[in-house]
């Protein structure tokens, strides 16, 4: 079997490199190599949405991705989500709507909102709906998540010039 | 997950080379999101896993002779926004949007689309392909309601691709490479239904890539369905894909073919023949939806699936007449 691998990626702007075994997830890697705790593991195998990242600008669930094939790549966790000490308009829409409880799935959340509302400014409820599917919460029953989205997408239309 | 070897091969000749003689030797990696969940429950344990990500040449959408050629690698994402596909391949798009998660969208490519395995809970639980236990099969006294209503010999799961009901209505055709160069074979011939858990549900060894997919741009109308319990992620109880050959509002030549219903896509014969001659109205519709589940033969549990499948194949039918 072949050592570890010296893996040089890029974590929010950041360059970042890491030492891992092959078989370890990008997950395993952010949380126990670079001490990015904030993605979360749920089901680790592509169901709950948890571990969502950003990846050379499109998400994937981080589990069903190997830290080796980050490798060059662009990466971004919530922990770039806040500008220094100012939260991303979905974080402060979350507080505001209390569209967490345990918290688990939130980093997954608001990684994969922030991808749609950069895509799509105005997205339609049954758009936000179907765009977070991949993404499960057990504790809030998903409106207040719905209704934190869209109170973010307006806030983020009227802060635009 | 077990220990693996990780190669980067930059080439299809040297992804080729670094497979081996048995699927235990090496395994292809590409959107990862069927393979790694294999090997994290131990029904995949490959000694190496090559990542075909970085080779160019699996990547891209371009026409090629009267073909679309859609490289291996082209994620979901990626063909549902290609212009070229979106004009002449409405049923590909719509195939590819039913896989709801935008993750699995971005991350799942064309080739593992055709490659995943089968979703059957006993072959997932490490009963084999078959789901035997003592000679007999654990889906004919079981849970079957998600499992076949086209049976062939002991092969009761459904086959899990997305695209391939579209493709193979299509008349598209994979190409593969191996060791001793490339072949090529019917997207509807790809999939064979295995008679033991050592056989596979593709046309692949274990020393081969599916390297592209071409799709003949033949004009033909198309559309697709699929029937599913929600639109977020999750596989289709039953979907149908169609394509016609017109001339004027007649229906010249047709093709049905019904997905997630058997171990193979089914090609509906039957169905296509009905449609021969005729302009398709509602009723027309419905008829090759009562031929296409003509031989079915449900378990104790999806008998629901046949209505299912009827309905699909005249939604499909309805919608690609629609358009203009």
């Amino acid at each position: 079997m072949q050592s570890k691998v010296h893996v040089r990626t890029a974590i929010n702007g950041e360059p970042a490199e890491f030492l891992c075994e092959p078989r370890q997830s990008l997950l395993e890697c952010l949380r126990d190599l670079c001490n990015l705790t904030g993605t979360k593991e749920g089901c680790n195998d592509g169901n709950c949405g948890a571990c969502t990242v950003e990846m050379d600008g499109r998400i994937v669930t981080s589990c069903l991705v190997l830290g080796v094939e980050a490798e060059g790549a662009q990466i971004g966790t919530v922990e770039g989500l806040a500008r220094g000490t100012e939260l991303h308009p979905l974080q402060k829409a979350f507080l505001e709507n209390a569209a967490l409880q345990c918290g688990i799935c939130t980093p997954g959340f608001l990684v994969a909102a922030k991808a749609l509302l950069e895509q799509e400014p105005e997205p339609s409820e049954a758009r936000i709906r179907l765009w977070l599917a991949n993404n499960l919460c057990r504790c809030t029953g998903y409106d207040k998540i719905i209704r934190a989205v869209q109170q973010a997408a307006r806030e983020m239309k009227e802060a635009r010039p | 997950m077990q220990a693996f070897e990780y190669a980067n091969p930059m080439t299809v000749k040297d992804a080729v080379a670094l497979l081996g003689a048995s699927w235990t030797d090496a395994n292809v990696l590409a959107g990862g999101t069927d393979q790694l969940s294999l090997m994290k429950d131990y029904i995949h344990t490959p000694k190496r896993l090559v990542n075909i990500k970085n080779i160019k040449e699996l990547a891209g959408i371009r026409k090629a002779g009267g073909n679309l050629r859609i490289g291996a690698t082209v994620t979901l994402d990626e063909l549902i926004d290609n212009r070229e596909v979106r004009m002449a391949f409405p049923s590909l798009v719509s195939a590819a949007r039913g896989v709801g998660s935008p993750q699995i969208k971005n991350m799942g490519t064309v080739g593992g689309d055709l490659c995943q395995r089968p979703r059957c809970w006993y072959f997932r639980n490490g009963f084999g392909l078959l789901a035997q236990k003592n000679g007999r099969s654990l889906v004919d006294d079981g849970q079957n309601e998600f499992h076949a209503i086209f049976s062939q010999g002991p092969a009761k799961f459904v086959s899990a691709s997305s695209l391939a009901p579209a493709l193979a209505a299509l008349g598209a055709t994979v190409t593969i490479a191996g060791p001793n160069g490339t072949r090529s074979v019917d997207v509807a011939s790809f999939f064979v239904a295995p008679s033991s858990d050592q056989q596979r549900e593709v046309d692949l060894k274990p020393n081969e890539i599916v390297t592209q997919v071409l799709v003949p741009m033949s004009g033909a109308k198309n559309a697709s369905y699929e029937v599913r319990l929600k639109d977020g992620l999750d596989w289709p109880y039953a979907a149908a894909a169609v394509a016609l050959r017109m001339k004027g509002s007649t229906v010249e030549s047709a093709r049905v073919v019904l997905g997630h219903v058997g171990p193979t896509p089914v090609v509906a014969e039957g169905a296509a023949s009905a449609l021969a001659g005729k302009s398709i109205t509602e009723e027309v519709a419905a008829q090759a939806g009562e031929s296409a589940v003509q031989g079915a033969h449900p378990l104790s549990g999806n008998a629901y699936k046949v209505q299912l499948a009827k309905t699909a194949v005249k939604r499909a039918l309805m919608e690609a007449v629609k358009r203009a």
